[in-house]
């Protein structure tokens, strides 16, 4: 069965089809979602955030201009969009909830460790790293971007994603180390 | 930074890793990592760990859950809320025109992008023909231009009633099965194909009479 393209509804949309805009949501609002609560790191705001997405997609449809996937325009809008909601919160407010967020993660590492679970730590890990360095984790091996389209959904030259995901697997190993997992790399 | 000032290709491929094991690179760089995964064990060492990353990522993000139902009705509340949209005459060539591209797979649109080119090719070449021998003739040069419209099928000529939205218009001429042909037409007529074979008058007007009390159509007529 063919499905009918994302490019094909963004037509739609912009023709004001709203059937189009309910087919195009739910293909992508958990990606989008998830996208957007592993940088707010709050369910509530990442689901207002999703409509504020969606409505931009309704909005700008007619502006697209298939330089880049479907998916790749809506992760950038969602990340300025997430980036502008942590702008307005108070670093209080974060720091509590990155608290929770860490704390509410599976096992705690050493527990995991000690049960061998080496899956477990490296999530733990993972979730501890910077917001910075989750996102391009997420937009390389969950998201499934090229470099390419990395560099247009974050804004910097290719050359710089590499480096950055260097960096952030590059943290990952250190917060191994520090739970007693050592990949002896780099 | 150790890893990535080493040797400089070594660091390159190093660094394409996470892509590799996604399979988000392009064929030079697949290949190009293939090799060096084959002949450098560290390398695909490393690799392993890539991998242990792609996969607990990906089971992180599963387990985040998804946003309630509500999450649709609050986002198609605020859609309601928005002003109406100002749409230009409705089926927007332009607009169908992308559709249309846009559902084509990449092989086919490949195939007609050739096809395109080879019939412009050929229609050159008979213009050029055709101009060439005029000029031995000393013929004379016509101001008319070629007709577009294939004139093959039923056809009718119809003004869109001034209200009618482009959906209005969309579902008519989807629901009555009906394609534009040409248009529009400088008093906003559009050539309106309603059979892809050629019928008899009296079917013909049978269909207008149907088609006329249709509240999207402001005009219908028959035409050759």
């Amino acid at each position: 069965m063919q499905t009918t393209s994302d490019e094909v509804l963004i037509v739609r949309i912009a023709g004001g089809d709203r059937l189009a805009m309910q087919v195009l949501f739910a293909r992508h609002h958990v990606r989008v979602y998830r996208f957007v609560l592993r940088l707010v790191r709050n369910e509530a705001t990442a689901e207002d955030l999703i409509s504020e997405v969606f409505l931009d997609v309704w909005r700008q449809a007619g502006k697209f201009e298939s330089r880049s996937a479907v998916s790749t325009w809506m992760l950038s809008i969602a990340r300025f969009k997430a980036l502008s909601a942590l702008r307005r919160r108070p670093e209080q407010e974060l720091d509590d909830e990155t608290a929770e967020r860490i704390e509410d993660q599976s096992d705690d590492p050493e527990v995991a460790l000690a049960t061998k679970d080496k899956g477990a730590v490296l999530r733990q890990c993972l979730t501890a790293l910077s917001a910075e360095h989750r996102e391009i984790v997420d937009l390389v091996y969950y998201h499934e971007k090229s470099v390419k389209e990395v560099a247009g959904i974050v804004g910097t030259p290719a050359a710089t994603v590499k480096t950055r995901m260097f960096y952030a697997r590059k943290k990952l190993s250190e917060l191994l180390k520090e739970q007693g997992i050592d990949r002896r790399w780099p | 930074m150790n890893t990535m000032n080493k040797e400089p290709e070594q660091s390159d491929i190093e660094a394409l890793l996470p892509w590799h094991a996604v399979g988000t690179l392009s064929r030079r760089d697949t290949q190009r990592v293939e090799d060096a995964l084959a002949r450098d064990p560290e390398l695909a060492r490393r690799y392993a760990l890539v991998r242990d990353e792609l996969g607990e990522t990906i089971h992180l993000n599963e387990t985040l859950g998804a946003p309630s139902a509500h999450a649709m009705e609050k986002l198609f509340d605020k859609i309601d809320a928005e002003p109406a949209r100002k749409q230009a005459m409705s089926f927007n060539l332009g607009a169908r025109m992308a559709e249309f591209l846009a559902s084509l797979s990449p092989r086919t649109l490949a195939w007609s992008a050739s096809a395109a080119v080879f019939a412009i090719l050929l229609q050159a070449g008979l213009i050029a023909s055709v101009v060439i021998k005029e000029k031995n003739a000393g013929g004379y040069e016509t101001a008319s231009a070629p007709t577009t419209d294939s004139g093959v099928g039923a056809f009718t000529l119809i003004r869109f009633a001034p209200q009618a939205s482009s959906d209005d218009v969309t579902k008519f001429l989807k629901a009555n099965k009906l394609s534009i042909a040409a248009g529009p037409m400088a008093s906003g007529l559009y050539k309106v194909r309603v059979a892809v074979t050629g019928l008899p008058k009296a079917e013909l007007a049978n269909i207008v009479k149907k088609l006329q009390q249709d509240k999207v159509v402001g005009f219908i007529a028959t035409t050759e």
